[in-house]
């Protein structure tokens, strides 16, 4: 087996009473979808935020590509790697397409501390933000305004961001979110292909698409793990279907 | 030319306009109303940085403002006096050169507005403002109490300073001047907006979030723009000073921090010339109001007023429309 490229050990998280992360213990392979699921409520989120660094977690370690992240701050972990996608976009609303793509550009190519030559003439921060801008199929809105996308194409703004960074790993946080069925199904063709680039660790809410793509599924319940395994093994584990009773289970 | 383009070129030139009609009908109060109208602008470009590209609304620019002023005080005091400035086992004289003391003016304010940066930049929001407010009260009192070079009453200086190869005393001339550091520092402002920094700076006040996900330090990006924007503001203090002859505490008062947030807002906040235009207006409607009523300022209040009600994109913003993204 190989090794595991994001390592997440004995992870804890408490807001007052409420253990919102309960001694997770996580891997993420390369080459892999390793989705996580569980019902509203479940801590994914804060999970997600401990992993991308924007919430410092109790106790536990976060390992990535062989070092201890877990003091690291958000920036620090970009640029280690980590590329994230958030639940509800974030981008620089005022900016065109293509200067979201630059801004990953810039961040992942250094160089951000020049005053004078214009960035978009960048010719090598054109051509890299371009390019992911191609791979999600936005070259032809890469003129116009952020705030103008519809929510889909917002979506994929935000991949072809986090794809400019090149990043070791992929944190998505429900990228399906608000897709329509059919922007849904090109989001999942895409990122089936972009296991390829690296590995990615998916929170979503989709079934359908987490079946579809995911090569191994852990189930988080009131902030603990209570199964990891391929989609046959989740499917059929009574602990997992008992949590989402009354929810539609593929 | 892009509309904007076309009312930038209008603004710019207004002054000078202005400058060279007063030279030919002789009238040197008006030079010397245009040159206070430049210098204003200038402290409120350097804000401009600040507020405009980096989303940091500081009260407390009057303490850059007042720096300056004081650079140019304290050295072209000793240089009068002919007492050095430090006489110790080295030793400083003084200064009339107008180049040292700018020089001295933006080092001081960009040091200044580095610690203050570092002290203030953790916070955001209401508590920025309250904490710049704060440093600029601190540097106010101290100026009062502090007797050495004035205190309450300020700290005159008799001759004009000098720049080689100008006579700084003929209104015109110190005008030029005043103008051609203004054209430098807005030409720097408008390659800095467009620069991988400006974009980095636009992007974290937009969304931090999404400037930290692709490895930058918002914190980082707004100290260095406060820096600059301090630096900017010092020199025009530095200019303020050596317009009127005269330093006194009220450059560092919090009033004058507000009057630079409220060019920047009349002229459109962050528009490259919206400091110019607001100055110009304020400059404007101070002299000619003034003449009206004692309370002139109720109605650059109300000015005020409409502009963030009805014209949220300043002067340049309501004839130029929405900014158009450049590429």
């Amino acid at each position: 087996m190989t090794e595991p490229l994001l390592q997440i050990i004995g992870l804890r998280k408490s807001f007052g009473a409420l253990r919102a992360t309960d001694d997770v213990s996580l891997t993420l392979r390369p080459g892999e979808i390793h989705a996580l699921i569980g019902p509203n409520g479940a801590g994914k989120s804060t999970l997600i935020a401990q992993v991308a660094g924007g919430l410092a977690p109790d106790a536990g370690q976060i390992v990535f590509d062989g070092r201890d992240v877990t003091a690291l701050g958000t920036a620090a972990r970009a640029r280690a790697g980590l590329g994230r996608t958030f639940q509800i976009s974030a981008l620089a609303m005022d900016f065109t397409v293509l200067q979201n793509a630059v801004l990953g550009a810039l961040g992942a190519g250094g160089g951000v501390w020049r005053f004078f030559r214009p960035v978009m003439r960048d010719a090598g921060l054109r051509a890299r933000a371009e390019a992911a801008l191609a791979r999600v199929g936005l070259t032809d809105q890469a003129g116009r305004r952020t705030a103008d996308l519809s929510h889909g194409q917002r979506r994929l703004l935000e991949v072809a961001v986090a794809l400019t960074l090149e990043p070791r790993a992929f944190l998505m946080d429900e990228p399906m979110a608000g897709l329509g069925g059919e922007g849904s199904k090109r989001m999942t063709a895409f990122l089936d292909t972009l296991r390829r680039d690296a590995p990615i660790l998916l929170v979503e809410h989709d079934m359908d698409a987490v079946f579809a793509l995911a090569d191994r599924i852990s189930v988080l319940v009131y902030g603990k793990v209570i199964a990891t395994g391929t989609a046959e093994d989740i499917r059929a584990n009574p602990e997992v279907r008992t949590a989402y009773l009354g929810e539609e289970m593929p | 030319m892009r509309r904007e383009a076309i009312i930038n070129t209008a603004v710019y030139l207004a002054l000078p306009a202005l400058a060279v009609a007063a030279l030919i009908l002789d009238e040197p109060f008006t030079i010397t109303l245009a040159t206070r109208a430049a210098i204003l602008a200038l402290a409120a470009v350097g804000l401009n940085l600040a507020l405009g590209l980096g989303g940091l609304v500081s009260l407390g620019h009057a303490v850059f403002f007042g720096l300056g002023g004081y650079a140019m005080g304290i050295l072209a005091s000793h240089a009068q006096s002919y007492a050095p400035l430090v006489d110790g086992w080295i030793v400083i004289e003084g200064s009339k050169s107008m180049p040292v003391i700018w020089l001295v003016a933006v080092l001081g304010s960009a040091l200044a507005a580095l610690v203050i940066g570092v002290l203030s930049l953790r916070t955001s929001g209401v508590y920025f403002i309250m904490i710049t407010l704060a440093f600029g009260q601190m540097f106010y009192y101290f100026s009062i109490s502090w007797p050495a070079y004035g205190g309450e009453d300020g700290l005159s200086i008799y001759v004009r300073n000098a720049f080689p190869g100008l006579n700084t005393l003929d209104p015109i001339q110190f005008f030029g001047l005043v103008f051609v550091l203004l054209s430098l520092v807005l030409w720097g402002m408008s390659r800095i907006a467009r620069s991988p920094f400006g974009m980095a700076l636009s992007a974290a006040r937009q969304n931090p979030a999404r400037v930290e996900t692709v490895g930058l330090s918002p914190f980082r990006l707004r100290l260095v723009a406060f820096v600059i924007s301090g630096a900017v503001t010092g020199l025009a203090g530095a200019l303020f000073a050596d317009l009127n002859r005269f330093v006194s505490p009220t450059m560092f008062s919090w009033q004058m921090s507000g009057e630079f947030i409220v060019f920047v807002v009349l002229g459109g906040i962050g528009r490259l010339f919206g400091p110019v235009a607001g100055a110009c207006l304020f400059v404007l409607l101070e002299h000619t109001l003034s003449g009206v009523s004692e309370f002139w300022l109720i109605y650059v209040g109300a000015i005020l007023l409409l502009v963030v009600l009805f014209a949220r994109g300043g002067l340049i913003g309501s004839l130029a429309g929405r900014e158009v993204a450049d590429d």
